[in-house]
């Protein structure tokens, strides 16, 4: 190949970097390890972490542990997909953007609108995406967030609403849920969106058509940030009144893997389509009339608008979304009727368990699955403790909330046991 | 993949009542009754339309669309600037080990200290590649990763009391770069290349001034070129009290060759995704890391991974300039497993011959294509090239065509279009993994096209021929969108 080239030495394929800027050295990294080795090395570091399933685990709070269905794994370790880029060329791309159309009917589905786009990044990201979407709809440049907002949505959406010189109000918090009478003096036709999370961070159910029709009143949008798996059971936003509707897709068949990836979903009433960010799949017809699918509506994004786009997003978490979607079909609505079912039950016992161990729920509002234990003047010692063997209690809250120091948010899926309920209730009345 | 008639159906329409694949354990606790838990109105009215399939049939419905996808393992996908090389299966196992697949966020340190040191070591792998003095791993994607970068330049200069607003990019940079800098709430200048394809230091001299807050670069450009004037450039900018930032798109080609931080940049991002071989997903997931030189350190988004005197790792969010969170939790933890394990496996000097075959590779199908194809700047490349097709208008076949063309051999046509200041442009970048006869033979494709659309050029017009649908009507999706699947009522 080189002598096609009429050189001789690898190294002439870089003359055109001059020398002073030639490394000239070895970079300074750790000599190539073969297959065998490398996994030894990869299994003792992930050795050193001890994983939910080696553990009693009430973590949520944004990442939840649910079951995976095999089948999961069987289709988004197929390498057709994860091996392919996004699906410019659609002719020879129909498996994924059939796949991305699918995800976001089923998306519109859970949460009562019309658009989906083919996912963002993250849940937080999304509610960003969303707050400055919102702005850009309304021509106004106020949102306001409950404090029952997740503490990281609120921080990312913080970043976003800086760069785009947005103010970001917050509106306070009473019992757990959200202080209507401030939301109601805050409200002001300078508002763009107000921002809920349903079921909020402590797990309670919002008065959320209330603060639709409050919000549209002032001619505000509702964003609704929701929990996917909660919508075989509850409302979905959109029949409560939201206008754009988001929630981190993990729990939808994504590993908890420390963080990421997950999958940001969106969805929104027709009217607010073209200030939707990120990729979008549409059906169409090919030559000889067959049914297709391409991306579409590309005139919002980054690569033809440029510094007038939508978003500078150019890709969406595909992987996560067919994860996502095969999931769901493996759900079916009963099932997810059922996991939403056996949650709640679970956390009602855990509730009831917690309470007669002498640590009962902080609000007495409904919930869905998860809640607010105080664990009084001890709460660091019986938590490190807890966890030291094993038992992963939740969220310790004084961090995000000083007002809530010593108070940890519980969480209890589908996946813990009566057992490993009994056993964490004996334990705390133990220590 | 073979072409029907028939429509492959949708999920929806496999859909029969009261099939389901799921299954749980019976309930191990007292039952309780979801309606007289929540309030009123606030039970689900109208269950969500999911689909009702049984297992096989969900399987093979997946299987089936998975039929109908290319990817790197199906074929040969010389897509210009995204670096689609093999994605080793190693990684998959490694990122679906249980202790890194089934740990939570908000475990404990202690309990997660394995999965810490990997971002520890990571993030100094990174620095030490890029030469850069610090790096967060956080920003998901190479997109997210500019508007971090350009974040922190903005604090950096509000922090010393500058209000600097404009970014410059030239002209053939990727759309992303302008749309992140509107997203930090900065406008673009853009700078125009001179005829050998690099920045035009006249006009860039006149472009700065004291309002630039940085220069955005990608160095190999995406034209494939090095930008040999780069300390100049960077000096230039500097000089002018801005800061230069690399887009690390096509680090690939420099790898163990020289460093951004070597030539004058102050912030980089790199794409995971890219260069270190995680896969693209069909999209996503990636991830786009960041690093900075000292005077940025502060800026970083929250929390970055130490290593305390004791040794422990901890994740650091007691850092009061920094510009908050860019995403949830700590980055896309599962693609920085497999980036890891890609560096571990490679060492120091497999990324750098990395670089040399990858550059190899691109240098050879230049030389073979050139002829029927206009070589946009015919010197010395790095790891990819632009052809123009625009020899071929005068058959009446268009870039369009041949890429549609290259389909029917069973190859990803290479990227079309881009960069915008070239005409009738295709950006072809082989990458590292594949030997000599796959690119001859892609090389061989590709003459035959031309050859084709002299002799035959409905040929190339009709094509392609081949896959499951022909060319769809984009127009139609565009003006009478269907966005999801209307339920038969």
């Amino acid at each position: 190949m080189l002598r096609t080239l009429g050189m001789t030495h690898i190294d002439e394929l870089f003359a055109d970097i001059p020398d002073s800027l030639q490394l000239g050295r070895a970079l300074d990294l750790p000599a190539g390890l073969s297959e065998w080795s490398l996994m030894e090395h990869l299994k003792q570091l992930a050795g050193g972490n001890r994983h939910v399933e080696d553990a009693i685990s009430f973590l949520g709070a944004g990442a939840y542990h649910h079951h995976i269905p095999s089948v999961v794994d069987a289709i988004i370790g197929r390498s057709e997909f994860y091996t392919a880029y996004t699906p410019y060329q659609p002719e020879i791309s129909q498996g994924i953007l059939q796949a991305i159309f699918e995800y976001q009917t089923l998306v519109c589905e859970l949460m009562g609108l019309d658009v989906s786009n083919a996912s963002l990044y993250d849940g937080p990201t999304a509610l960003g995406e969303a707050a400055m979407m919102a702005c850009s709809h309304t021509r106004r440049n106020r949102v306001l967030v409950a404090r029952t907002v997740h503490p990281e949505y609120r921080s990312v959406l913080g970043t976003y609403a800086r760069g785009q010189h947005a103010d970001v109000v917050e509106v306070p918090m009473r019992d757990g849920l959200i202080d209507m009478t401030a939301l109601a003096s805050q409200l002001s036709n300078e508002v763009a969106a107000v921002i809920v999370s349903y079921p909020n961070f402590f797990g309670g159910i919002e008065e959320v058509a209330r603060m639709a029709a409050m919000a549209h009143d002032h001619g505000a949008l509702l964003i609704v940030s929701t929990y996917p798996i909660a919508l075989g059971i509850l409302e979905s936003p959109g029949a409560l009144g939201a206008d754009i509707a988001v929630a981190e897709g993990q729990s939808l068949g994504n590993t908890l893997s420390f963080g990421g990836p997950y999958l940001g979903m969106m969805a929104v009433r027709t009217e607010l389509v073209r200030k939707l960010p990120g990729r979008i799949a549409g059906q169409t017809k090919d030559r000889d009339g067959r049914r297709g699918f391409v991306l579409t509506l590309q005139a919002r994004e980054q690569h033809i608008r440029r510094e007038k786009a939508s978003s500078n997003i150019c890709s969406n978490q595909a992987l996560n979304a067919l994860a996502a979607s095969v999931y769901l079909a493996d759900l079916g609505p009963k099932g997810l009727v059922e996991v939403g079912t056996h949650c709640m039950a679970k956390a009602r016992y855990a509730e009831a368990r917690f309470a007669a161990a002498g640590y009962s729920r902080v609000y007495d509002g409904p919930y869905f699955h998860e809640f607010v234990l105080d664990l009084g003047s001890r709460a660091k010692a019986i938590y490190e403790t807890l966890s030291d063997e094993g038992i992963y209690l939740g969220y310790p809250l004084g961090g995000a909330y000083p007002e809530l120091a010593g108070h940890v948010l519980v969480a209890v899926t589908e996946v813990v046991t009566k057992e490993q309920i009994d056993e964490t209730a004996r334990r705390l009345e133990a220590l | 993949m073979s072409r029907q008639t028939a429509d492959f159906p949708l999920i929806f329409e496999r859909s029969k009542q009261g099939r389901i694949a799921y299954s749980l354990p019976p309930l191990d606790v007292p039952e309780i009754d979801p309606v007289a838990l929540l309030p009123a109105g606030y039970v689900r009215q109208t269950p969500p339309a999911l689909p009702e399939v049984s297992e096989v049939d969900l399987i093979r419905h997946y299987t089936g669309l998975s039929q109908r996808n290319h990817g790197v393992d199906s074929g040969f996908y010389p897509l210009g600037s995204c670096t689609m090389k093999y994605n080793p299966k190693r990684h998959e196992q490694a990122a679906r080990l249980p202790g890194f697949a089934l740990i939570h966020p908000y475990q404990p340190e202690k309990s997660v200290q394995g999965a810490l040191a990997l971002m520890h070591a990571l993030q100094q792998h990174l620095a030490e590649i890029t030469g850069m003095d610090a790096v967060s791993l956080e920003p998901a994607a190479g997109a997210a990763g500019e508007w971090t970068g350009l974040m922190m330049i903005r604090a950096y200069h509000e922090h010393r009391g500058e209000r600097r607003t404009k970014v410059l990019v030239p002209d053939s940079a990727h759309g992303t770069n302008p749309a992140s800098a509107a997203v930090a709430g900065l406008t673009t200048i853009t700078v125009p290349s001179d005829a050998s394809g690099s920045v035009d230091l006249a006009a860039l001299r006149a472009a700065v001034g004291s309002d630039t807050a940085a220069l955005m670069l990608t160095n190999p450009s995406t034209l494939g070129l090095f930008e040999e004037q780069i300390a100049e450039i960077a000096q230039i900018v500097h000089d002018a009290g801005g800061l230069v930032y690399y887009d690390g798109a096509n680090a690939n080609a420099i790898l163990g060759y020289t460093r951004p931080g070597d030539m004058g940049f102050d912030v980089v991002h790199l794409n995971l995704h890219k260069t270190f071989t995680t896969p693209h997903g069909g999209g996503g997931p990636g991830a786009g890391p960041v690093g900075v030189k000292t005077g940025l350190i502060p800026f970083l988004p929250v929390p970055i991974v130490r290593q305390d005197a004791s040794g422990d790792y901890r994740l650091d969010y007691d850092r009061p300039q920094s510009i908050g969170k860019v995403k949830g939790f700590y980055g896309n933890f599962g693609i920085l497993v497999r980036a890891y394990a890609y560096i571990r496996t490679m060492g120091p000097d497999g990324l750098k011959a990395v670089a040399q075959d990858a550059v190899l590779g691109a240098n050879y199908l230049r030389k073979r294509l050139s002829g029927p194809y206009a070589v946009a700047y015919d010197r010395l490349c790095k790891h990819e090239f632009v052809l123009s097709g625009k020899g071929l208008k005068e058959t009446g076949v268009r870039t369009l065509d041949v890429a549609k063309r290259i389909l029917d051999f069973g190859y990803h046509p290479p990227t079309i279009y881009f960069p915008l200041n070239v005409e009738e442009a295709l950006m072809i970048e082989p990458t590292e993994t594949e030997s000599l006869e796959t690119l001859d033979a892609f090389a061989d494709v590709l003459l035959l096209i031309a050859e084709e659309a002299r002799t035959d050029p409905q040929r190339v017009v009709q094509a392609p021929h081949t896959t499951v649908v022909n060319r769809l009507d984009e127009t139609l999706a565009a003006r009478s969108p269907v966005l999801r699947y209307q339920f038969k009522k």
